[in-house]
C-alpha cells in the first residue's frame, strides 16, 4: 500500500533518507537544502533512525567525512545547495574517483556572484565534470523517487560510483505537492543493505584507499571510471523497471511529452519542464505539433538515446537555467547539439539561457519560444544561437 | 601489490584489471616503497662510538633504524632519506652525516 502525503520537496527526501536510514549523514546547511538535514536531525533525535549524524563546520568537511565513512562500509547520505556544493568541489572528485557510491541531495541554487539564493543550475552543472552521477527531479515525486532510485544505481557493483540527485530550490524545495510515498518495509527491502566488496573496516581483508597515483596507473584507472559511468546507464534503466514494478511509477533515461510527432521541441531540466507540459497542452489545443524532451539523467548522458528521440525534429531549442561563459552557450545545449551530430539530417537547434537566479519562467515564455522555432523552420533561417530568454533589454 | 586475481600491478596492467579506485589490498606495503634513492645526505652508523642509548631509533620519521633485543642495527637504506634527525640527536658522535655518493 502507497501512503498519500502532502510534502515539500525537502521533506520528501528527509523521507526517503529516514525510510533508508543511512548510516551516516554528515551535513552542513546551506539554503536552500538547510531542511534537509534539519528535518533528518529530528529524526535521530527521535530515535526514528539510528544514523551517526555528523555536524561539520563546513561543505569541504561534510564531504570528507562522507568518504571516510562510505570507504570505512557505512552508506552515507548527505545534501547540499550552490556554494556548498561549490566547496565540496575538490572532495568530489576524491569520492568518485575512489569509487564510493554516497548519495547526495542537490537543491539547485544560483552560484554566488551577484550573491542570490533561487533556483538555477549553474551548481550542479558546475560538478557536471567530477565523476558523479547526476539524476535531476520536475517535482517533488520525483525527487522523492529518484532518490531512493539513485542509492540503489550508485551502489550496484558495476557502478560504484557517487550519486547526486538534483531538484529546483525553493520552486519544488519548497513547495508542498501531493505526493504518494512507498511503505518504509518497502523502501528497505528495495534498496537492500549495504554490502561493498572491499571496505575499510573489513578485519580479515586489509585495505588502503585513496593512494598516490603515479603516470604509470592514472590514465587506467580513469579509463576504468569511465567505465562504471557507461555502466551507470543500463544500470539506471533496471533500477527504473523494478521501482516501476512496486510502484507503477515509469522512469528512463529522459522523459518525452508529445514529442513523438513534435515538428519543434524543447530541452529541459527540473521544474521548467512542468511549466512547459502546460504550455504544450495549450499550444496542442490550437494544432501546433509541438513536443518536450525532459533530462532524467545527465550524467552519464544518454546521447545516442537523446538522438533518437529528437532526429524527427525540425527545430529544437536548448534551454540552459545556467551559463558556461563559454560565449557559445550554455552546458546543456553544448552536449545535445554534440548528440544530434551524428544524425543524418540535422533539426536546426538553439540555446535559451533562462530563468538564472531564481527568474520566473511562464508559459507564455514558453510559447515565444516555440514561437521562435516556428520561425526558423518557416523562414529556414536559424540566426543567433545563443540567446537569452526573458531578460530586458 | 596484486589485483584480487593474483595479478601482480604493474606498469603493463590494463585498465581492466586494475584495482578501482587504486585500493590497495593488503596491509603494511610501505615497506615494499623503496625510498632511499631520494637522498641527498646519508647517515653512517659508527658502532664501536654507540651506547645503545636508542634515542636515535623513535625520533626516525621512516622507522629506516632497527631495533633488534634492545640493540639497534645497521640503518635501513632502503627506507632513510637522509632527514639527519638521528645525527642531530646522538650524544656520543656514533652517526656521521656525509654526502650521499651514488
Amino acid at each position: 500500500m502507497s501512503i498519500r502525503d502532502r510534502l515539500s520537496g525537502n521533506e520528501a527526501i528527509a523521507i526517503a533518507m529516514k525510510q533508508i536510514n543511512p548510516d551516516v549523514l554528515p551535513a552542513f546547511p546551506i539554503t536552500p537544502s538547510t531542511e534537509i538535514p534539519q528535518y533528518f536531525s529530528q529524526y535521530v533525535a527521535n530515535g526514528e533512525v539510528d544514523t551517526e549524524f555528523v555536524t561539520v563546520e563546513s561543505e569541504h568537511s561534510a564531504m570528507s567525512a562522507c568518504i571516510g565513512s562510505e570507504a570505512a562500509g557505512a552508506r552515507t547520505f548527505t545534501a547540499t545547495s550552490s556554494a556548498g556544493l561549490a566547496l565540496m568541489f575538490e572532495m568530489l572528485y576524491v569520492a568518485a574517483s575512489s569509487r564510493l557510491p554516497i548519495t547526495l541531495a542537490c537543491v539547485n541554487r544560483a552560484l554566488t556572484g551577484p550573491i542570490n539564493i533561487n533556483a538555477d543550475h549553474s551548481d550542479s552543472m558546475g560538478a557536471r565534470d567530477s565523476g558523479w552521477i547526476q539524476i535531476y527531479s520536475e517535482n517533488n515525486q520525483e525527487a522523492y523517487d529518484n532518490f531512493i532510485q539513485a542509492v540503489k544505481i550508485a551502489e550496484h557493483k558495476d557502478v560504484m560510483l557517487p550519486a547526486m540527485v538534483c531538484q529546483d530550490g525553493f520552486i519544488t524545495s519548497h513547495a508542498v505537492e501531493n505526493i504518494e510515498l512507498i511503505e518504509d518495509a518497502a523502501v528497505k527491502t528495495f534498496v537492500g543493505d549495504y554490502s561493498p566488496e572491499d571496505y575499510l573496516l573489513n578485519e580479515k581483508d586489509k585495505l588502503a584507499v585513496g593512494p598516490y597515483d603515479t603516470v604509470s596507473f592514472y590514465l587506467e584507472h580513469k579509463r576504468q571510471q569511465a567505465e562504471a559511468m557507461i555502466n551507470a546507464k543500463r544500470v539506471a534503466l533496471e533500477v527504473a523497471a523494478e521501482y516501476e514494478a512496486i510502484t507503477g511509477r515509469k522512469y528512463g533515461l529522459f522523459e518525452t511529452y508529445k514529442l513523438e510527432d513534435a515538428d519543434t521541441a524543447l530541452v529541459i531540466i527540473n521544474s521548467t519542464a512542468g511549466t512547459a507540459k502546460d504550455a504544450i497542452d495549450a499550444l496542442r489545443n490550437a494544432g501546433k505539433k509541438v513536443g518536450l524532451l525532459k533530462i532524467r539523467l545527465f550524467r552519464p548522458f544518454p546521447k545516442d538515446e537523446i538522438a533518437e528521440a529528437l532526429k524527427h525534429v525540425k527545430a529544437i531549442a536548448v534551454m540552459d537555467r545556467a551559463e558556461s561563459f563559454s560565449a557559445a552557450g550554455g552546458p546543456l545545449f553544448a552536449e545535445v547539439r554534440s548528440a544530434m551530430y551524428d544524425c543524418a539530417e540535422h533539426p536546426a537547434i538553439v540555446n535559451y539561457i533562462y530563468g538564472l537566479g531564481g527568474r520566473d519562467v511562464r508559459t507564455t515564455d514558453i510559447e515565444s519560444v516555440y514561437t521562435d522555432l516556428d520561425t526558423i523552420v518557416e523562414s529556414g533561417n536559424i540566426g543567433e544561437t545563443y540567446r537569452y530568454l526573458g531578460v530586458r533589454e | 601489490m596484486k589485483n584480487k586475481a593474483g595479478t601482480m600491478i604493474t606498469t603493463n596492467i590494463s585498465w581492466h584489471d586494475i584495482t578501482p579506485g587504486g585500493m590497495v589490498y593488503g596491509g603494511g606495503t610501505a615497506a615494499s616503497f623503496k625510498t632511499g634513492d631520494w637522498r641527498t645526505m646519508k647517515p653512517v652508523f659508527k658502532a664501536d662510538a654507540c651506547t645503545q642509548c636508542l634515542l636515535c631509533a623513535p625520533v626516525c620519521p621512516d622507522s629506516a633504524i632497527p631495533v633488534t633485543d634492545s640493540k639497534r642495527l645497521e640503518f635501513d637504506y632502503d627506507h632513510c632519506k637522509g632527514c639527519g634527525i638521528c645525527f642531530k640527536v646522538c650524544p656520543f658522535g656514533a652517526i656521521d652525516f656525509v654526502k650521499e655518493e651514488k
